[in-house]
Parts: C-alpha cells; sequence; structure tokens
C-alpha cells in the first residue's frame, strides 16, 4: 500500500503548471474569449504546440507506438492542472480518451493511423456520441434524412483532426468510428463558456473508418465513458482548487466593517465547507486514476464514484466562490467566470453527479451480491 | 501508487481474522455505559490484551506488536469486519497513548501503558468545563504547587467526561500560570479518579445511560512525576491529543465502510423512495471517500510527515459521514425506526444518537470550520 505519487510524477505535474502558467494564465483566457474564430484557433494551435512538445497527449500511448508509454496515474495531475488553468484545449479528449482507446484497438488499421496522427501529427481529437445515463452508456447520434449521422453537443469538433464518434441501433449495436475532420460537417451550437466550442457533427458511415463494432465497441464505449468520469473527474478537482483559491485570496484583501471579511466567521465556514469537500474527492479521484492503469474490477463504480464527488465539490466550489466574491464576482471584469463556467458544463458532461450516484449503488449492490 | 496490501499485510489480516473469529463474543455485550456492562467490556479488553491484539501498534515492551500505520488499518478493517465489542479503553489506548509516547517519560510509559492496554487501568478526558467548551483556553481549573513543593494541589470542575462515571484514571489540563495569557500556563495532569477531593457525578445522556460525568477537584493532591510534559507547555501536549482525536486515530475508516455496507444491504432489502437511494450511494461515498483519505494520509505519515490542520477537515468528514449514515438507515426503517428492539432496527438507532454527539465532541465542527479557514486557506483570525 503506498498512495502517493511518485517523484517523477510530481515533477511531470509541476512541469506542466509551470508551462500553463505561462502559456494559459488568466489574460490568456480573456484574450481567447475575445477572439474571433480564426484566431481562436491559431491560438489553440499554438498552446497545442507547446503542451505536444511536453508529450502531455500522447503521455499513456505505449513506447511501440512511439508514446511515453505511461499510464492513468501519471496522466491524472496533468488533467487536474488543465482543469486549475481552464485549459480550452482538448487534452482531455485527446490525452485521456483518444490516445488509450485507439492504442487498446490495434492493430486494427484505422486505429493505427488516428493513432499516428496523434503521436507524430499532433492532431487534436474530439469525441462524440456517447451519453452517460443512470441505466448506462447511450447513443444520442442519429440517422439523418440524407444518410448521414447527426451526433450532437460535441466538443471541439471544429479544431479536432480526427474525431472519435460512436453510434448505436438496436439491430447492430454499437459502433465506434475514427472520422477525419474533412469528412464532417461541424454546425456550431451557442454555449456559456468561451472553453467549450460545441457542435452537432454530421459524418457518413464509412467501413474504413470503423474502430470497433459490437460487443467489442460497447466494451470499449463503456471504457471510454468510465474513463471519460474519471478524467472530467481529474479536471473538476483543479477547477475547485482554482475557485477556492480565488476566492480565499479575495476573502483576504476584501475589507468590510474595517476587517478582511474572510476574517468573519460566515465567510471562512462557506470557504471551508469547499475545502473539506475537495479534501475528500481528491483521493477519490486519484484512486480512479489507479483503477484505469491498473484495469481493478471496481472501474466502473471508481469512475462514477469520482464523479459524483468531484463534481459536487467543484460545483460547491464554485457556488462558494461567487458568493464569497459578492457583485465582483458577476463581472466579466473577475477573473472567478472563466472557471465557473466551466465547473457548470463539466459537472454535467459525461453524466452529471446524480445520475453517476445511481451508478454507483447499482454497482455496489451488484458487488455486494456477488460477494455473497 | 500502489493500492493493494502486500502480502504480509494479508497474511496479518488473516491472522487477526482467525484470532477474531474465535474470541469475539456471540452475543452483543451490554452498553459500556452501564456498571455491568463496563466491566464485560474491560474483561474482552484483558482477552485481547492476552494474545496480543489489544494495541497492536504500540512497542512491545508495552504491550503491543510494533505494527506499522498500514497493519493497524488492517486490524481496524478486521475488527469492525467482525463486529467485535467497541473499546471501552479508547479515550486511553487512542488518545492518551499517542501523546504519552511522544511527551511522556520512559518511566511514565512504564508505568502507565501495559495497565491501560490490558483494560486494567480506564482512562477518561478531563478538558472541557462548564465555561470552557469550545473556547477551551478559558478553562478555570487550576493546580498549585503543594508547601512542600514537591507535589500539586488540583481544584476546580472538569465535564463531559466521557467513561467518567467509571474509569479509573483521567487526563486533564489546568491552569498552573493563574497570570498567563490563555494558551500559556496550562499543565496536562495524569489524575487517579480514587485520589481523595475527586468527586464524580454521572450524567445521564438523552438515552438515559451515563455515558459522561461531571468531575470536582476539591484540593486533590497530585505528584510531580504525574505531568505529562512540562509545566505550563499543557497546550500543545492538548493539542497532539486533539490531533489524534481529530485525525487518525480515533476514528478508523473502517468503522464507517462496515456500517455503510450494512446500510446498502438494508436498502437492497427494504428498497426506498428515490431520496433514500441517493442518500445511501451518498453515504456509501462518504464512508469509501474516508477510507481512501485515511490511506492517502497513512501514506504521508509512512513517509514521515506529520499531519497538520488536515485532521479538522478530517473530523468534520467523519462526524459528518457517520450522522448522514445513520439518518439515510432511518429514514428507509421508517416508522420502526423509533422501535428499540434489540439487534436492527435497536442498534442503527443506538448509532444514530452516537452519531450526532461526532460534530460536537472533539471540537465542534463549526470551530473546525474555523481551523481550516484559518490555517488550511489563510484567513486571518477575527
Amino acid at each position: 500500500m503506498d498512495f502517493s505519487f511518485s517523484d517523477d510524477q510530481e515533477a511531470l505535474r509541476r512541469g506542466v503548471r509551470t508551462v500553463l502558467d505561462a502559456e494559459c494564465d488568466v489574460d490568456a483566457l480573456r484574450a481567447f474569449e475575445l477572439a474571433d474564430e480564426d484566431a481562436r484557433a491559431e491560438l489553440s494551435a499554438n498552446r497545442w504546440t507547446i503542451l505536444a512538445e511536453l508529450g502531455a497527449p500522447a503521455l499513456v500511448v505505449p513506447a511501440s507506438s512511439n508514446g511515453l508509454g505511461l499510464n492513468d496515474v501519471d496522466l491524472v495531475g496533468v488533467l487536474e492542472e488543465a482543469g486549475y488553468a481552464c485549459l480550452p484545449e482538448p487534452l482531455l479528449e485527446t490525452a485521456a480518451l483518444a490516445a488509450p482507446t485507439l492504442a487498446a484497438l490495434l492493430p486494427e488499421p484505422a486505429s493505427a493511423a488516428a493513432l499516428r496522427a496523434l503521436v507524430e501529427d499532433d492532431a487534436m481529437f474530439a469525441v462524440g456520441g456517447i451519453d452517460v445515463t443512470s441505466q448506462g452508456v447511450t447513443s444520442p447520434s442519429e440517422v439523418s434524412a440524407d444518410g448521414m449521422l447527426r451526433t450532437p453537443r460535441v466538443v471541439g469538433a471544429r479544431d479536432a483532426e480526427i474525431l472519435l464518434l460512436a453510434c448505436r441501433d438496436d439491430e447492430s449495436g454499437w459502433q465506434l468510428h475514427a472520422v477525419p475532420a474533412a469528412s464532417c460537417t461541424a454546425e456550431p451550437t451557442p454555449a456559456l463558456s468561451a472553453t467549450r466550442d460545441l457542435s452537432t457533427v454530421h459524418w457518413p458511415l464509412a467501413s474504413d473508418t470503423l474502430l470497433a463494432y459490437g460487443v467489442a465497441a460497447e466494451a470499449a464505449v463503456t471504457l471510454l465513458a468510465d474513463r471519460a468520469a474519471a478524467a472530467t473527474a481529474a479536471q473538476l478537482i483543479g477547477l475547485a482548487d482554482r475557485m477556492i483559491l480565488l476566492a480565499a485570496t479575495y476573502a483576504k484583501e476584501r475589507h468590510q466593517f474595517g476587517k478582511p471579511i474572510g476574517s468573519f466567521q460566515a465567510v471562512k465556514h462557506l470557504l471551508a465547507n469547499a475545502r473539506v469537500a475537495l479534501e475528500f474527492a481528491r483521493p477519490v479521484t486519484y484512486r480512479a486514476a489507479w483503477s484505469l492503469a491498473t484495469a481493478q474490477p471496481s472501474l466502473s463504480h471508481d469512475a462514477s464514484m469520482a464523479k459524483t464527488m468531484a463534481s459536487d465539490a467543484a460545483d460547491l466550489a464554485a457556488r462558494v466562490a461567487l458568493q464569497v466574491h459578492g457583485a465582483i464576482g458577476y463581472t466579466w471584469e473577475c477573473d472567478l467566470h472563466f472557471f465557473m463556467k466551466r465547473t457548470w458544463a463539466l459537472s454535467r458532461a459525461w453524466g452529471d453527479a446524480a445520475t453517476h450516484r445511481r451508478l454507483v449503488l447499482s454497482h455496489t449492490i451488484a458487488a455486494q451480491r456477488t460477494a455473497g | 501508487m500502489d493500492l493493494t496490501f502486500s502480502p504480509e499485510h494479508e497474511k496479518f489480516r488473516a491472522e487477526a481474522r482467525t484470532w477474531l473469529n474465535e474470541h469475539v463474543p456471540p452475543d452483543p455485550l451490554p452498553s459500556f455505559d452501564t456498571e455491568q456492562g463496563f466491566e464485560a467490556h474491560r474483561r474482552w479488553e484483558r482477552e485481547m490484551y492476552e494474545d496480543r491484539w489489544s494495541v497492536v501498534s504500540w512497542p512491545t515492551q508495552y504491550g503491543g506488536r510494533d505494527l506499522g500505520i498500514f497493519e493497524w488499518l488492517v486490524f481496524e478493517e478486521e475488527y469492525y469486519r467482525a463486529r467485535a465489542p467497541k473499546r471501552v479503553s479508547q479515550n486511553g489506548i487512542f488518545l492518551l497513548a499517542p501523546t504519552m509516547l511522544e511527551y511522556g517519560t520512559d518511566a511514565q510509559k512504564r508505568r502507565f501503558l501495559p495497565p491501560m492496554a490490558a483494560g486494567d487501568e480506564i482512562w477518561c478526558q478531563g478538558w472541557s468545563e462548564p465555561d470552557a467548551g469550545s473556547d477551551l483556553a478559558g478553562i478555570r481549573s487550576r493546580a498549585a504547587r503543594s508547601e512542600a513543593g514537591d507535589t500539586w494541589i488540583l481544584n476546580g470542575q472538569k465535564t463531559w467526561a466521557s467513561r467518567g462515571a467509571f474509569a479509573e484514571w483521567c487526563f486533564g489540563i489546568f491552569r498552573t500560570d493563574p497570570d498567563a495569557e490563555r494558551h500559556r500556563g496550562l499543565t496536562y495532569f495524569l489524575i487517579a479518579m480514587d485520589s481523595p477531593g475527586v468527586t464524580v457525578r454521572p450524567i445521564p445522556q438523552l438515552d438515559g445511560e451515563t455515558g459522561f460525568a461531571e468531575i470536582f477537584f476539591d484540593n486533590v493532591e497530585v505528584p510531580e512525576n504525574q505531568v505529562l510534559g512540562e509545566v505550563g507547555g499543557g497546550w500543545s501536549v492538548a493539542m497532539a491529543t486533539a490531533g489524534s482525536e481529530r485525525g487518525l486515530s480515533l476514528r478508523s475508516p473502517a468503522r464507517y465502510t462496515e456500517v455503510a455496507d450494512r446500510l446498502v444491504q438494508l436498502y437492497a432489502s427494504r428498497g426506498g423512495p428515490p431520496a433514500s437511494a441517493d442518500a445511501v450511494a451518498l453515504a456509501h461515498m462518504h464512508a469509501e471517500a474516508y477510507k481512501l483519505h485515511t490511506y492517502w494520509t497513512a501514506s504521508k505519515v509512512a513517509r514521515g510527515h506529520a499531519v497538520g490542520p488536515e485532521a479538522s477537515a478530517n473530523k468534520i468528514f467523519w462526524s459528518e459521514t457517520d450522522v448522514a449514515i445513520h439518518t439515510a438507515a432511518l429514514d428507509l426503517l421508517g416508522t420502526d425506526a423509533e422501535l428499540l428492539t434489540a439487534g436492527a432496527p435497536g442498534e442503527w438507532l443506538d448509532g444514530y444518537l452516537f452519531s450526532l454527539a461526532g460534530p460536537i465532541y472533539a471540537g465542534t465542527n463549526e470551530i473546525q470550520r474555523n481551523v481550516v479557514a484559518e490555517r488550511l486557506l489563510g484567513l486571518p483570525r477575527a
């Protein structure tokens, strides 16, 4: 038993923090939100190049495929830092979802090609067509009148070079495809957070993009949903940490009644509650990463538990941070909104806390029955 | 990172499980907050001590096995899994002992630790006073040197002393320098409850049992060698004890995961409305999160780090988790929840009543929130 990160893992996390402090500070977020579509794409491409030089997107790609050959425990700190910085780029989709999913589906040619693009061409990925419900995974992808598939709410589809898209019908079950951006049309959907570029994607069903179908695709999609829950939890932990820091800093500076507002118990207790929720969501999130890395039988339970507790912790941190900031926190001028908006989206993405609570309960009851 | 126990740990687990299976009384003992129950629990402590299971993490010379923190956690998991009796010696073995091992003299350790481990001497805690609860530094009970200068004379009143009605010994903090400010001038004493001048008045708790007591000190003479730590240094010694009370030592995670498992079984067998499903799921998760957080902290301790103000976050979390687990259970039991029937549902009701004390004892959760805000988030004191 050793529930701690290695020196290398800590060093990797610090390295990412340093880079993101420089490349993704609040001024960069502000510039990003104010930029037009083309300028945004350029800002993203530049930042992605720097992340790719660090090896971040290919962190868990096996060395045999020219990746860094690390695992989810190495990655979790990096994802947490991406959350802390409110990074707009698709690190989660590329490094935590596409990379391990494609690596597991080798030597399928479509997987090999997509993985090469990820490692060698620094391709950005988007992932869509999977909804998490309390009954399990479902697909929102539908066949349109023109025979194309239509998948709503795909994040980062316009910047992605390859899209991992899933669909399901009752006859043939699940299919998972790696679709080049050139064959898709992305129809943007306005959304609250500038760091979340949402689109409805229209894509053709083709045999040369197929990664897996039937039982294999269902297994891949289920694992992908667990990966997404665990990785999103890591980002939410980082976001919660950042919002608590912003609010605690403000509570020390802002004076009312001749004292810093942080000296009042009513304010202290709000922040303490948020800090306690974060304190306990953190090891739960790291455990989910370990369960992924070591393919634990309890993985689905552990990922759902991480997503529940990280969503709850980040939602509470957002609520408390806004209240502590008062009216200034309600302005665009204050930095807080970047982190709140991303939190509100991520706490519901890949299954909200209520959905994952139910999943945790079903997994727990099932495990108790198995244990007898 | 490795979240599995080693083969050695698992071997130890099997050994503990076997012993507990063979020795845990088949029927629950009467409550240790009654005279008869207190003695039954003392006999259980003695039985464990004889086979060296009462204090596995202590040095062997005092009756332990010199085992590390993870073995202790494994033992606790097995202890709760076996539904073994509550520890009547808990104030001594979990709170005073870690403090004594850190601050005590060799003579004190030799004198006090073995009978504590054997259940021959059971300890209560003399901290709170009628006018010093959350404001612990405001205590007024005082100790002054005797005229000959070789003993201390204690006067004052302590209250809410758990196990105080039946305990042989008391550890308490007294003001030894009346002119010093609040946290200074306090001293930590070890007091025999049969000393002349000690009067105990048991206080019935809301369930009618005498779980705690008031203790009056009227010119009680205490020898110099029963001061723990330095004269005037009682606050920092007391804070070490409080760290054990809020942090790792008093409330091991197995206590909550075992009850949460039974809660999930209760839900699986009885069903309940959607709100209950949510409450059960959350209670299960919080118990497990507490376990993971403990492994996380224990890994730091194993590498030589100290537990700091995180202990306050810990205390808030375990106490509220305990309330959440038992509230969910009573909600599932519905109109059966008020029944005192032995076994379920009565044990859920007992557990609920006890859980409600959690956010109050060991420093109220409101005080712990101040500590979290000031020491983990750096907010200014009022």
